[in-house]
């Protein structure tokens, strides 16, 4: 069993005029086999505490902590994160020119697993989960996400999802821009990882669309930089039913509040 | 007909006005041609105080290179060539020269001062897994030689040949690439000279009738390496492809400047060179010039050309020079296209392949290994593609990156 612990995490962008804060003291534990969805507005930091917590360079965290099992993942390279058994599956994944899938795959799952996979096995292992998740084999030789659509590259996301076994998964808008078949066959690859692992998922989502596909075990409003309420799956159809409304008007009034300048 | 012009991405030199072809002017006699002050269309990348007199006269001849030919390459060679002839030959055969005419000072003043040319022929159709390789090794170092070579392909004539540069010195050349009606070649041209070296060489490459040319350039090492490749097509149908790859370290200066002459009709051209540049902090830039000259003269209809210029610039402290011309005198053309972008490695690319657990070391090979991949492939023969996979993955350990 393992917990992934984010602990009052502040976090900054640099930007034209100075640096910004965007997370603003996120409390938040994830324990192996538990799904918790983190659901938001537009421009909440959904996606800086998705980038932060895989370290991505952009972003300085200036307070908080993140600890896996205890160990601090923030003071870990980004490779180390992985290592350690943290993904993250992008909004956006990154066309790398001239890297065909199947060298990508095999390298990232040499890094992972600490050892090459063994060749026959591997090879049906990625015919296997590539087939799963309807990716029609010539993408192996395809390089990595280039000229891909939008649906291609999450499942592609959710192939490294299910071929790396991380301990922690975030999912970063995983069904945005998704047509009703391809969130079904994305849905159906991360339940089955879940299914088959303890894996400990944190699902980033701005809409309840894919909570019908997989099912939260625990449901955050995050707005303005923080979670602002937790509670279980009926915190998801209250959101549904209203929208973010009641929590933006308070969580405006309440940054205010913060900055009384 | 189609006109491309492909996003030029960042662009790294001002147009030129007017096109380099229009003054083009060629001689065998070094005295023909000016001494070059710098400011020429011809000689504005080029540090000219880093040629040792190559441009000025006041080179002095003290030495000569080496060439050997033998039959395979690396540990599979050969000294039985079979069908193929090597002779040294004095400068009044009639045959130098059937490749081009040299169009610059240095080039000319290779051709006034050589006093024994080498001359290989190809009369037979060579199998792909017979390479040949002809290594020309430089005149030591401090030392200077002119140097001539051609390689002949005579009719429906055949071979993948490994053109392989080593060495030291200081060497001005004149390389002849003849290919007749009908024949083949495959040639891979490799510049990996010693640390010292400086070479300025002309490529004169003659395209028969149906005649196809692949070269391809590789400049690894040296201290200054510059390269005029020149097309000429002397009949319809002829193709030619050019690929090059080049990785400049901190102080290297290389340069390749590409004529695709479409002087008659129905001939096809494609050109894709790729570059990477890594400099050192504080030492002399990493530096790459490209110039991709494609002339479609009246004549030419039916032509179809393209060419490219990648390069990726790994580090700060390096600058990749980037100028695509192309001149369209006819609109009968079967298409004509140029791209050519200069862009810094992508952190996004790196941050990806590290939030998979690559560590950096491999996910910045990963990456450069995926940029020279499309030219390495296209290369025939196995040990060389390894040879040059090694070189850039040691070229990128160099710095530790």
């Amino acid at each position: 069993m393992s917990t992934l612990e984010i602990r009052d995490l502040h976090v900054e962008v640099e930007t034209e005029s100075g640096p910004k804060e965007i997370l603003r003291g996120v409390d938040l534990t994830v324990n192996s086999n538990e799904t918790h969805a983190i659901m938001g507005p537009n421009g909440s930091g959904k996606s800086t505490l998705a980038y932060s917590i895989a370290g991505h360079p952009k972003y300085t965290v200036t307070q908080g902590d993140v600890l896996l099992d205890g160990e601090n993942v923030l003071e870990m390279a980004v490779d180390e994160r992985a290592r350690a058994g943290l993904f993250l599956a992008m909004q956006y994944p990154v066309e790398v020119p001239g890297v065909s899938m199947s060298n990508f795959l095999r390298s990232a799952a040499t890094a992972t697993r600490g050892e090459a996979p063994k060749v026959r096995h591997w090879v049906k292992e990625v015919k296997n989960a590539m087939s799963d998740l309807e990716i029609d084999p010539s993408f192996a030789e395809r390089s990595v996400n280039e000229g891909f659509s939008g649906g291609e590259k999450k499942r592609h996301e959710v192939l490294q999802l299910s071929l790396l076994k991380p301990k922690f998964a975030v999912l970063d808008e995983t069904d945005s821009g998704l047509d009703v078949d391809a969130l079904r066959i994305v849905s159906k690859g991360v339940n089955e990882y879940k299914a088959q692992s303890d894996v400990g998922i944190m699902l980033i989502t701005h809409y309840t669309r894919i909570l019908r596909y997989i099912s939260p075990d625990r449901v955050h409003v995050f707005v303005n930089g923080k979670v602002v309420e937790s509670g279980g799956p009926e915190l998801a159809d209250e959101l549904e039913e209203n929208g973010y409304v009641r929590f933006t008007g308070s969580a405006a009034e309440s940054s205010k509040e913060e900055q009384p300048a | 007909m189609t006109v491309q012009d492909t996003d030029p991405g960042i662009p790294t030199a001002a147009a030129v006005k007017t096109a380099p072809w229009e003054e083009r002017f060629t001689s065998y006699d070094v005295e023909a041609f000016e001494v070059p002050g710098g400011r020429e269309e011809q000689w504005r990348f080029t540090p000219l105080r880093r040629l040792r007199g190559l441009h000025d006269g006041s080179a002095s001849v003290d030495g000569q290179i080496d060439v050997a030919v033998v039959s395979g390459f690396g540990d599979a060679a050969s000294s039985d060539l079979g069908g193929v002839r090597h002779e040294t030959v004095g400068r009044d055969d009639p045959r130098l020269g059937d490749g081009g005419i040299p169009a610059d000072r240095v080039a000319a003043q290779a051709w006034s001062g050589f006093t024994r040319a080498h001359v290989v022929t190809v009369n037979e159709a060579r199998s792909d897994d017979e390479p040949l390789t002809i290594t020309v090794t430089g005149p030591g170092q401090g030392s200077t030689a002119y140097a001539h070579l051609q390689l002949r392909l005579e009719h429906h004539a055949e071979a993948v040949v490994v053109l392989d540069h080593r060495g030291s010195g200081t060497v001005a050349a004149n390389t002849e690439f003849v290919v007749a009606d009908g024949a083949k070649l495959e040639i891979v041209e490799v510049h990996d000279w010693a640390d010292d070296a400086v070479y300025v060489g002309a490529q004169h490459l003659s395209v028969g009738r149906d005649a196809t040319i692949r070269h391809t350039s590789v400049t690894l090492g040296g201290d200054l390496v510059r390269l005029s490749p020149v097309i000429n097509y002397r009949a319809p149908g002829g193709d030619a492809e050019l690929d090059g790859l080049y990785f400049a370290d901190g102080g290297q200066h290389f340069e390749q400047r590409l004529l695709v002459d479409h002087s008659v009709v129905n001939c096809r051209s494609r050109v894709m060179y790729k570059g990477a540049l890594q400099g050192v902090e504080g030492g002399t830039a990493a530096h790459t010039v490209w110039i991709g000259d494609v002339l479609i003269r009246k004549a030419a209809e039916g032509t179809d050309t393209y060419e490219l210029n990648r390069n990726l610039l790994l580090t700060d402290n390096a600058r990749a020079d980037s100028v695509p011309n192309l001149e369209i005198e006819t609109g009968e053309i079967v298409g004509a296209g140029h791209a050519s972008a200069t862009g810094r490695f992508d952190d996004e690319q790196l941050f990806y392949l590290m939030s998979r657990g690559v560590p950096e070391a491999a996910a910045r090979r990963l990456v450069v290994r995926g940029f020279f991949g499309e030219v390495i492939q296209k290369v025939r023969v196995p040990a060389l593609r390894d040879r040059l996979e090694a070189a850039i993955e040691a070229e990128l350990e160099a710095v530790g990156a």
